[in-house]
């Protein structure tokens, strides 16, 4: 990616797309990556603050081992869960091939 | 009879349900008839289903007749974003992606709710995954201000203030990950809380940024919205970061609030939110009203004095690194397999391509947006440049709220630079619509309550002022916004909205 640390070329768009499975039209890219490297521009000013010995917070409220009882519970009935997906065969998921050849 | 009960706060439906003046049927059946006549000028609402929601009053109304007991909000219709999770209830939260899908389950907001006895009204629009603050971003179509339809409703809890501030719901659940329920409520002269994070559980809330998401009220008044917060909040085991702490009793600190006394209550004036050389970008109206209201805090026995919280100038920044790069990462489930869009798969395209063409048609500019930034800081070689000194920021943005605490018992601000902003105004320009969360970001990112009640209007548009407590300290936003608000209506003479319904 382009080392300028806060701008984004349409190059560095496309592969960050490619990253999230976003299929981007040309007309998306130009856009994206003018806006974007705007946005960046101004998020990167975290890079200013004083953090030499600050912990970085993950949560605002720190929660250590949370544990819930071990006891077994119903799980959603199946049908319900697959009703809701775009395609379902033989009580499953079912999914695109994944291998670029036929097995 | 029916124009009037849309008008009643949640205190007095509840009277007029309990002496039987009005039934749960009347007052469903009131509420589905504005949103039939009024909503199609706002589109507040996504979903509305008027049989069950008639049903489910009516069976209130049974249950009343036959003497059996009650949950607490029997027969109170209520409004959700449309990014809790209701069970055989459309849920979109606001996007393409997931149009038409039934969830098969309730969110835990939602079973609360239904538990208590109310009557689910309908779903209300969204920016689309909670990403905005004018509602603009919806896949649906923008909703509109009902104090100006050429206006924002805020965002992205835009069609829970709309219809609730154009009388279509008493009240509604909103969700806030870095201002969603407060700068709406400002906007639409609505009082809106984010409770302490982790008080309200995120169970069957469609996920956006998890370390900031909360949900909470959105109301007419400070006593209804912590009512709904004492229904809705608690521990949730179903939720690993739910806290498991007793709640304040909300109901009395805003009953304690009304009477009008804070004497013994030190309130800090935040100087980098509006204060002096931190003004650019806010409006002068917005300004005059909150000094109004903070004139007021101190007539009511409130210390007031300017505090100083450097850190807030990089919670933008912070904010906007934090956000898309949990976002990147929660909407990676939208793959088109298990629920939701899926488009290409006509047997010649393998998975990563349908993947690929099902999120470029789901999902709209602003969440790829938002995903691609996400990635790019969560990216090796970048990570510790930005997401690591975002959330190093964080840490020291909780250090200012703490050292601020010590000296007072609440922080106040504008809970928004601007007033309602025109629809179309700020589309194009991503960096000028998050400017509109100035304000409300940093409670966001130090997890606190922070609470946004009205305190005037600037070019006859609200402006609302914000209340930031200490974590689990909620009540004191309750406190403090009830005594504001009785005060301004004491001398206004009748409630903020009402000013809103005289137009009409």
């Amino acid at each position: 990616m382009s080392t300028d640390s806060s701008s984004l070329s349409r190059d560095d768009v496309a592969h960050l797309a490619q990253l999230s499975r976003l299929a981007v039209t040309d007309e998306e890219l130009d856009l994206y990556a003018g806006q974007l490297g705007v946005v960046l521009g101004a998020v990167a000013r975290v890079q200013d603050a004083p953090t030499a010995d600050v912990a970085p917070t993950t949560h605002a409220v720190p929660l250590t081992n949370v544990y819930r009882p071990d006891v077994v519970a119903p799980s959603l009935p199946r049908e319900q869960v697959l009703a809701g997906a775009p395609a379902a065969e033989d009580d499953r998921f079912r999914v695109p091939r994944i291998l670029q050849e036929e097995a | 009879m029916s124009t009037d009960l849309t008008h009643l706060d949640v205190t007095a439906l509840q009277a007029a349900l309990a002496d039987g003046s009005a039934s749960a049927v009347e007052v469903t059946q009131a509420h589905l008839d504005a949103i039939a006549a009024a909503d199609g000028g706002l589109n507040s609402y996504l979903h509305v289903d008027a049989l069950t929601a008639l049903a489910t009053a009516a069976d209130v109304d049974r249950r009343r007749a036959a003497g059996e007991e009650l949950g607490r909000l029997a027969g109170v219709p209520v409004a959700l974003k449309d990014v809790v999770v209701t069970q055989g209830v459309p849920t979109t939260s606001g996007s393409r992606i997931l149009e038409g899908w039934l969830p098969p389950y309730d969110a835990t907001v939602a079973a609360r709710l239904k538990a208590a006895g109310t009557v689910l009204l309908g779903k209300t629009n969204m920016d689309e995954f909670a990403m905005g603050s004018s509602t603009e971003n919806s896949a649906y179509g923008p909703t509109r201000n009902p104090w100006d339809h050429d206006r924002i409703p805020g965002g992205s809890s835009g069609g829970s203030s709309a219809a609730v501030a154009g009388f279509l719901a008493p009240w509604s659940i909103g969700t806030d990950t870095g201002g969603s329920i407060r700068q709406p409520a400002a906007v639409t002269g609505l009082v809106g809380h984010k409770p302490t994070y982790g008080s309200v559980s995120r169970y069957g809330l469609i996920a956006f940024s998890s370390s900031l998401d909360q949900a909470g009220p959105m109301a007419r008044t400070v006593a209804d919205a912590a009512l709904m917060h004492e229904v809705i909040g608690g521990h949730d085991p179903r939720d690993s970061t739910s806290i498991d702490a007793p709640a304040a009793p909300f109901v009395e600190a805003a009953r304690q609030g009304a009477t009008g006394d804070l004497s013994g209550v030190t309130v800090g004036v935040v100087r980098e939110l509006g204060g002096e050389g931190h003004a650019e970008g806010y409006e002068p109206g917005v300004l005059a009203a909150f000094q109004a209201g903070v004139d007021q805090l101190r007539a009511l026995g409130a210390e007031v004095r300017e505090v100083s919280c450097t850190s807030f100038d990089l919670a933008l920044a912070a904010y906007y690194l934090i956000a898309p790069s949990e976002a990147s990462s929660n909407l990676s489930r939208f793959d088109g397999v298990r629920y939701g869009l899926r488009v290409g798969d006509d047997g010649s395209r393998d998975l990563d391509e349908v993947m690929a063409m099902t999120r470029a048609q789901g999902f709209g500019a602003e969440v790829k947006r938002r995903i691609i930034l996400g990635t790019y800081a969560l990216s090796s070689g970048y990570y510790e440049a930005y997401y690591g000194q975002a959330q190093k920021v964080r840490t020291l943005i909780g250090r200012d709220f703490a050292a601020a605490f010590a000296d007072v018992d609440v922080l106040v601000s504008p809970t928004s630079p601007i007033v309602a902003f025109p629809i179309g105004q700020r589309v194009g320009d991503p960096l000028s619509m998050y400017a509109a969360d100035l304000c409300t970001l940093p409670a966001s990112l130090a997890g606190l309550p922070a609470i946004s009640v009205p305190c005037g209007l600037s070019e006859g548009l609200p402006v609302g002022l914000q209340v930031m407590a200490p974590a689990l300290a909620d009540d004191r936003c309750y406190r403090v916004a009830a005594a504001l608000e009785a005060a301004q209506d004491a001398a206004r003479g009748g409630t903020f909205l009402g000013q809103l319904a005289a137009r009409a």
